[in-house]
This record gives C-alpha cells, structure tokens and sequence, in this order.
C-alpha cells in the first residue's frame, strides 16, 4: 500500500461496478499524483511499471576518497611486531560522510487517514456502514443476501463485495437487486480504506442507507485495516472450531458484535456453543453475540433488530 | 500475509524520505500485540529491496512489548496476547496502552556521489 495514497501497488487490486460491467484498475499506472512531506517538499510520483519519462532505477558507482586513510595508533620502530585484522579496518562505505533522520512516521497512518475521511463521509450522510469479517466459508454472503431480501423493503442498502478473484459474490448480491460493486485485491489478503473509498465513489450510496462491506475471508488481515466501518461484524460459524476466538483475538477484539452462524448444523458437529462465547468474552468483554442461521432463518430477527437499531441510531 | 504490502509502505515511505540519498539503515519499532510478525517484515524486506534505492540497506527492528491497564481498577500489567485477566481484580476489560504500534523510527543515509 502506498503510504500516499492507499494504492496496493503489486497486489493489482481492480473495482468492477456491476452496473455497468466496467472495470477499472485501483492501481493505475498512469495516476500521477502529488503530495506533501512532513518537511513541507512536494513530491510527484506514480505506481505501476515505471516509464521513460520517470522511473527510479539502481546504478553502481566508485565512491573515490582523495585523502588517505589512517588508522586510529602510532607506530614507531619501537612497537611489538602486530597485524589488523580487516574486520578493525575502515570500510569505505563507513568512512562516508552519513547522517541519521529521526521519522517516527507510522506505517499505516496513512489507511487510517483515508479511514477517518470514510468515516466523515458516512456520518455526513447517515450511512450505516458495517465492515463483515469471517475466514472463507463462514456464510458471510449467504447471510449478506438473506439480509437484503428480508429487509430491502425497510431499509436501503449498498454492498462492496471484497474477494481476491471472481465476480461470485457480487453477482449474488445483485440477484437481490442491491447496488454493489466487486473489489478484487489480486494477491491482496484485505481491503483497505482507499478501496472502500474508490468503491463509494462508484456506489453513491444514498443517505439514511446501509453499507455493506463483505471483507476478504480471512481472520487476521483485515483486522488491522480500518476502512472507516462504525462497527466490524465477525460472522463465525459452527462447522469451525469453538476455540476461534482465542486463535484469532486480534479479530474478535476489534469486532463489535459476533455472528454465530449456522446454528441449524449443531445436531451434527461438535460445538459448545456457550464455550464460544465464553472465549469471545475473554477477549472482548463488550462483544455482543447473535446464535443465527442464514439458511433456517433462525435467530435472524436478533440481528435484524441490532441492525434497524444501529440505523435508528444514525436518525 | 498483511506483512507483504505493510513492508512495501515502508519502502515506498523510505525512498520517498530519503529524496534520493542512499539507505544504509532503517529502523523499525514493532510492537508484540500489533499482529505483525518481525520475521515476516524482515523476510519481505530482503525480498522487495533489490532493484530498489534501498538495495543493500539493513533493517534494525526493536519490539515493543504489550501492556494493558484494567479497565476496573486502573492496575497495568504485561500483555503477551491482546487480552488478559487484571492480576489484581480479575477483571477482562482490559484496555491496551503499548505494544500495538508499527513505526518507522529513523533512517540511516549516505549522499549519492
């Protein structure tokens, strides 16, 4: 991620509007743009393969010193016969003239800058935006799209679909007739907050609706980039282990509430649910946990109420 | 791997400090509960900077171990995961008050010739 501008560059992260069928790359090698260091210079530079025009590159040169060098001891003819190891010698690179910068920059200052614009974006317009995070194959989508048929009638919605590859996911949402748009991060393992906000601008999702952010299936990642979210939705399910919480804390803490999901399975796996929530609880005190099947549709209308709540909240 | 673009941020935020001085040294404070492994930083690091103005620079990481304060009783104590049990009043809520950073401190340069 470019610490400018929020560009993966490397990963080829690419945003497909499903509207309309186009895709454009979030990584665009002909995006030049400028920007400011802390000591007020100014800066223009571009990702992607670099051209003629301007390009950094490596180069090997001779540093040449026109003096010569001394050792640190006088000899005279009196001294005991001895030798210096090389490793005692100066090394030329050494011996330049070098200088040490203080920076103390933080390394993903500038995700959570683009995060908190999110972020204002949102509140302006009272968009309830919620970032859904659950390793591959806890039923994020399933859920997602029952969520959308069950309310499109209360409530607006919007989705950005996260995957590495394929138009899958979005294509089901857009079955429901909801607005989305597909973010694929190429070899990236999470979305951050310059897709989110490139996906917003392709979206437009209109004031008082929901945001939908369906993450990368992954819980590690994603639980370090804040995409301007009011709150992380893990989604776990019951065909996982019980002790995932505990395996994966950084994700449990950062989220505000649990969706435990597929419930229906319970007869057939073994999985303690209250052992679940236990773990969820130690490490994350404040974590509120909804037991739900995407598929029976038990236990849905918990979430639901949490959701119109939230929305309510924004009013 | 998050390690793989967090290292490509820190090489792109080092060129571009650097406005075209040689890198020798770069060095990095990790905190132990930020979820981002040194390891991996370094291994990435090694692998990303050839063909680059940082060929040939160092890495230096120092971590920075977790502490939490109780949200209860105010006690603050070691972390080595990003919760815990307050020593003093067994509480949960447990707030964390270091080791979660990830900041590139300073760096070494030498002027091109």
């Amino acid at each position: 991620m470019c610490v400018t501008c929020g560009c993966s560059d490397g990963a080829e992260p690419t945003l497909t509007n499903l509207a309309t069928g186009e895709t454009t790359s979030l990584a665009d090698p002909t995006a030049e743009h400028t920007h400011t260091l802390p000591n007020g210079q100014t800066l223009t530079h571009r990702h992607g393969p670099p051209d003629n025009a301007s390009h950094a590159h490596n180069h090997d040169h001779g540093h040449d010193h026109g003096h010569d060098h001394d050792h640190n001891h006088p000899h005279s003819p009196n001294d005991p016969p001895h030798s210096h190891p090389d490793s005692q010698l100066p090394t030329p690179d050494s011996r330049l003239p070098h200088s040490l910068h203080t920076l103390e920059l933080n390394v993903l200052a500038k995700n959570d800058l683009i995060a908190a614009q999110n972020r204002g974006w949102f509140e302006g317009r009272d968009v309830l935006a919620l970032n859904l995070v659950s390793s591959p194959g806890a039923g994020k989508t399933t859920l997602l799209t029952q969520t959308l048929n069950d309310l499109k009638d209360r409530l607006s919605f919007a989705v950005i679909e996260g995957d590495q590859a394929t138009l899958h996911d979005a294509e089901r949402i857009r079955a429901t007739g909801c607005g989305v748009v597909q973010v694929n991060t190429g070899t990236g393992c999470h979305l951050e907050a310059e897709m989110v906000r490139r996906g917003v601008q392709t979206l437009q999702p209109p004031a008082h609706s929901v945001l939908m952010i369906e993450n990368v299936g992954n819980l590690v990642c994603p639980a370090l980039f804040d995409l301007g979210e009011r709150a992380k939705v893990a989604i776990l399910s019951v065909t996982e282990g019980d002790d995932k919480p505990l395996k994966y804390p950084h994700m449990f803490r950062a989220s505000q509430i649990m969706l435990l999901n597929k419930i229906d399975l319970l007869p057939y796996v073994s999985f303690d649910v209250d052992r679940c929530i236990a773990y969820a609880r130690q490490v994350n005190p404040d974590i509120q946990v909804f037991p739900l099947s995407a598929t029976s549709g038990e236990g849905l209308d918990h979430w639901y109420a949490w959701l119109l709540d939230q929305v309510n909240t924004l009013k | 791997m998050h390690e793989l673009s967090i290292t490509q941020t820190i090489i792109d935020t080092v060129i571009e400090a650097a406005q075209g001085a040689s890198v020798r040294r770069i060095t990095l404070e990790i905190g132990e509960l930020s979820a981002i492994l040194p390891d991996s930083i370094q291994f990435c690091f090694d692998a990303c900077i050839p063909n680059t103005p940082l060929a040939g620079a160092e890495l230096d990481i120092k971590t920075i171990p977790g502490r939490g304060r109780c949200r209860t009783c105010g006690h603050e104590m070691p972390l080595d995961m990003p919760y815990g049990i307050c020593d003093q009043c067994d509480s949960l809520a447990i707030d964390i008050v270091a080791g979660q950073g990830l900041v590139i401190l300073s760096m070494e340069t030498v002027p091109c010739a």
